[in-house]
């Protein structure tokens, strides 16, 4: 092998003198590889990347025997010396592209700022370099948009500036942490071979900091596997692929939602539970002082479908096509117009006190656990919430029963009641959030991307949970997601929405194994596989 | 007994104090917090401090009319506590534990002859015969007679205390936090009682302009600190709490009409509003002299009538930052999952919001006190303050600015008011803080 980029021996990071971190560990990356280093949240994946850059907290403690860049040890060089490696050997790709860029610059400013900072050019030549890097990180019309504000950018492109500025130092090394979580499915496909061709050009070191092992197994050519601040597991992807020898690693492939499992469902009709047709939500856009209504923007655009009893429809589609807006104002939280049959009762015709009584049919289990409870209530309260105020006559040792089996049967321990949301982690909290909904026993929930927001092992258990609960009780969803390996695992049909309408429209296995339209194709398409030679 | 306007206000709010207290009391959620705060120090010794200066204004709030009226005066329990002090008076200045005036004045000598000199004073040092050799060893021996008192007093009623303590509570009172504040309590008693036994003799923070006794008036103008920011908050809180959730989470034209409110009153320099009505509350106790015979009964009309314009004018900020937290939480998912759940819109409104805004009341609550009590020195500059016959902190203040032109400077009236203001302020500060971290559920426990 050739000689490492970056060598790490013995890292350990501990905050507050107490919680370990990151624990003695140790991985080298070489020139022209793609590393990636995979693990759930909290292992301690992202503070390894930013303790290599120095950029811990002020409450974390770095050790380490050896922290080598092409020979150069890092360790030695003082805060003021590591600023000029940060950015210029260095380059770094942050998660979130909304927060990375400031607002008030415009980007071709915000690239300028890093060539400046690194190298000694006239004021033409930068400008001309800023302009080269943002065609090599194929912005397109890149002439014009170099003026653009963060703003005016979708989050896709917004990555490409990060790209762009990342690259603006010519680093040997690039970290990416996450560069592609927050993005759409579609997008996500084009930043990786963004990443990847760039890579190609320039023969630098492409550092994967990642959660999504299917990702991962497209792109990188060596993987080490993180838990609790330990690499577990690292190797050569392909044979890290097919034979993973640590039993968490294992386990993490397993919880893989696979797009295969959709063949299982059996496919017996059942009776309508939830008929919606033809459904429209606009929102007016207001101008001028009057507030004139000037025109729409149409969330969701004329809409059908139905739900049959205890089974699952999937709605898939990316950010922004109203899918969650059509979610929400099936539950009558955000207004909407058209015909929503449950049941045999016309939700849209009710209003005021009639409405309410009819609340008990939709629930509603929300995307982001953290959010989703209010934190000054207890769990029992936030749970017995929907029978207080949908069954006031229920005495309140009832209630106190009904939680203790509600929290039964989410498994979550029965003292759960008397604690607060914050002392949960993520998965807990979405299992006392379908506890919530179960309370008033809906005969159908709405699941809001309710595994998104949580590790690959959790969202298998979460999945899991909803499955088991639609056996016990005969229970619809109507699950909204981007993800469709998830869609695969859980669903009995499929609506794929695109631009507030929904294109496609099926049973699980007919869509996706037989898409017809080309936008469920190229959905499918850019699905990143584990890649297993079986 | 007399009962003057505030007197009763504080009263009622006592009560519903209490009434809060007993409905809480076995509420589960409310008791971890209360332990918490229990547990911390800091917390609980604030709470020594500031239980001290409610209960020196609660005494001073219970007033009636002497037996042996002369005068035709009302007092307090505290002014008949400290008859002797009240009523020795000076002629002007004189510093701290001084037994001399501050200035020099021709004085006729027993044998006839002018002098000019520095007059003894009439009340201050007049046990001592020998005033340059006795006055040192004089006042450190009172002093420790009175800290020895008061030690010996507050020592007696902690060893009955524990006699009559069951042997749970005895285990809870060897606790670290308890310890400290007995020890807090026993020093503020001690130190009091040396303070209160001291000016027996002397004048501790010597006299202002007319001869009146500086400690007192300190002492006296707890009271006005305490009505003007409880007094406040509590004609402030209610219109900023209900306005500002209502804008927020209702929006449409509830918001429109409550913004538009608020913007107008913004506009009107809170001065003028103040000025207009104090003068308004002037002219109407010159025509109606008969239901205000005493000075007393003024001032107070004055005094709750500055409370109020204080409460209408600045309630506009907290109302602004509470519609925005709340136009923030009504888009929270909890908000919408309970009215998926059929929740209706006023429980949403008291379960949900409410609580989730309390910190920022709280906080703004505890700022506000703070700068009342030094708004209330600023209105006295411009004379639209308390009464001038009243004792405020504000008036010592703003007598202060004169004296501290003179040359010798008079540094003892702003000294003290300066110090029995930044105790209460800032005991009360602490006590919000962790009033406030042990409220907050994301943050309890992590101490």
């Amino acid at each position: 092998m050739n000689n490492p980029i970056l060598t790490v021996k013995h890292l350990s990071v501990t905050f507050n003198h107490r919680q370990t971190v990151v624990d003695g560990i140790n991985f080298e990356i070489h020139a022209g590889e793609t590393f990636a280093l995979v693990g759930e949240s909290g292992s301690g994946k992202s503070i390894t990347a930013l303790s290599v850059l120095r950029l811990l907290p002020n409450n974390a403690r770095l050790n380490a025997d050896a922290m080598t860049l092409l020979g150069d040890d890092l360790l030695k060089h003082s805060e003021f010396e590591l600023c000029k490696i940060r950015g210029r050997r260095i380059g770094f790709i942050f998660q979130d592209p909304m927060s990375s860029l400031n607002p008030v610059m415009t980007i071709g400013s915000q690239i300028e700022e890093v060539i400046k900072l690194h190298f000694d050019l006239p004021r033409d030549a930068v400008k001309q370099r800023a302009l080269e890097l943002l065609q090599q990180v194929e912005l397109p019309e890149a002439q014009q948009r170099i003026k653009d504000y963060p703003h005016q950018l979708s989050g896709g492109q917004r990555q490409r500036v990060m790209i762009a500025i990342a690259l603006a130092g010519k680093p040997d090394l690039l970290i990416a942490d996450e560069p592609t979580t927050s993005l759409d499915v579609t997008i996500q496909a084009q930043i990786l071979a963004l990443l990847k061709n760039i890579q190609q050009q320039t023969g630098m070191a492409l550092w994967l900091i990642s959660h999504d092992l299917a990702l991962v197994s497209s792109i990188a050519d060596r993987v080490a596997v993180m838990q609790q601040g330990k690499i577990v597991e690292s190797g050569l992807t392909a044979e890290f692929f097919n034979r993973p020898k640590h039993p968490y690693t294992r386990k993490l492939l397993n919880a893989l939602p696979s797009m295969s499992s959709c063949l299982t469902h059996s496919a017996a009709e059942k009776p309508p539970l939830l008929q919606v047709s033809d459904f429209y939500c606009y929102y007016p856009i207001r101008k001028g002082i009057f507030k004139r209504v000037v025109g729409h923007v149409r969330a969701v655009d004329g809409v059908s479908f139905d739900i049959q009893q205890g089974k699952t429809l999937a709605l898939v589609g990316e950010s922004g096509c109203g899918k969650t807006t059509l979610g929400k104002s099936l539950l009558n939280l955000i207004p909407g117009s058209g015909r929503v049959v449950i049941n045999g009762v016309e939700l849209n015709a009710l209003s005021g006190e009639a409405l309410r009584q009819q609340r008990a049919n939709i629930q509603i289990v929300f995307q982001d656990p953290f959010s989703s409870m209010n934190p000054r209530m207890l769990v029992g309260d936030i749970i017995a919430e929907g029978i207080r105020a949908l069954h006031p006559k229920v005495s309140s040792d009832e209630r106190k029963a009904r939680v203790r089996q509600l929290l039964q049967q989410v498994d979550l321990p029965e003292d759960s009641a008397l604690r607060y949301p914050h002392e949960f982690s993520g998965g807990q909290r979405q299992r006392i959030c379908i506890a919530r909904a179960l309370a008033v026993d809906p005969k159908l929930i709405v699941c809001d991307e309710p595994t998104s927001a949580l590790d690959v092992s959790v969202q298998a258990q979460i999945i899991q949970l909803l499955k088991t609960l639609q056996q016990e009780k005969g229970v619809s969803y109507l699950f909204i997601t981007h993800d469709l390996a998830v869609v695969a695992e859980i669903a009995d049909d499929v609506a794929v929405m695109y631009q507030g309408k929904i294109v496609e429209q099926g049973s699980v296995a007919e869509v996706l194994t037989q898409p017809k339209q080309a936008y469920t194709k190229k959905l499918l398409a850019a699905v990143p596989v584990l890649k297993r030679d079986h | 007994m007399v009962v003057l306007w505030t007197d009763a206000l504080i009263y009622l709010l006592i009560v519903v104090m209490l009434a809060l207290g007993i409905y809480l009391r076995g509420k589960e959620h409310i008791q971890r917090p209360l332990q918490q705060i229990g547990r911390s120090k800091i917390g609980m010794v604030s709470l020594v401090v500031l239980l001290f200066f409610v209960l020196i204004g609660l005494l001073d709030s219970v007033h009636y009319v002497p037996a042996d009226d002369k005068k035709n005066e009302i007092i307090s329990l505290l002014d008949a506590f400290a008859t002797p002090l009240r009523e020795h008076g000076e002629k002007t200045y004189s510093a701290p534990f001084a037994i001399t005036l501050y200035s020099k004045e021709m004085m006729t000598l027993a044998d006839g002859t002018m002098q000019w000199a520095y007059p003894r004073l009439e009340f201050g040092g007049r046990h001592l015969d020998n005033p340059e050799t006795q006055r040192i060893p004089d006042i450190l021996q009172k002093a420790f007679y009175g800290l020895a008192q008061g030690a010996s007093l507050i020592g007696f009623f902690m060893l009955l205390m524990w006699g009559l303590l069951a042997e749970q509570h005895k285990r809870f009172m060897r606790g670290s936090t308890a310890k400290t504040v007995w020890a807090v309590a026993f020093v503020i008693v001690s130190i009091s009682y040396a303070a209160i036994y001291l000016s027996a003799y002397y004048h501790i923070f010597g006299t202002d302009k007319v001869g009146e006794d500086v400690f007192y008036q300190a002492v006296k103008s707890i009271r006005t600190g305490l009505v003007i920011g409880t007094l406040t908050t509590l004609i402030m809180l209610p219109m900023a709490i209900i306005f500002g959730i209502l804008a927020g989470f209702f929006r449409g034209w509830i918001d429109d009409v409550i913004q538009y409110i608020y913007t107008t009153l913004n506009s009107i320099p809170g001065v003028l509003l103040i000025a207009a009505s104090i003068l308004m509350v002037q002219v109407y106790m010159a025509n109606h002299e008969a239901a205000f015979t005493s000075v007393i009964v003024r001032a107070d009309t004055r005094l709750l009538f500055l409370c109020m314009i204080l409460g209408v004018t600045s309630w506009t900020g907290l109302c602004r930052l509470l519609r925005a937290e709340t136009l923030k939480l009504r888009e929270m998912e909890y908000v919408q999952a309970a009215s998926a759940l059929g929740v209706k819109q006023g429980t949403i409104l008291l379960r949900h919001i409410l609580p989730n805004v309390m910190h920022i009341v709280l906080i703004s609550v505890v700022l506000d006190f703070s700068s009342l009590v030094l708004a209330e020195a600023v209105l006295s500059y411009i004379n639209i303050g308390v009464d001038p016959t009243s004792y405020s902190w504000g008036n010592m203040i703003n007598g202060a600015r004169l004296e501290m032109a003179r040359e010798p400077i008079v540094w003892w009236s702003l000294t003290a008011a300066f110090v029995f203001m930044f105790a209460l302020v800032l005991a009360a500060n602490l006590f919000a803080d962790v009033v406030q971290n042990a409220f907050d559920p994301r943050r309890s426990g992590n101490e």
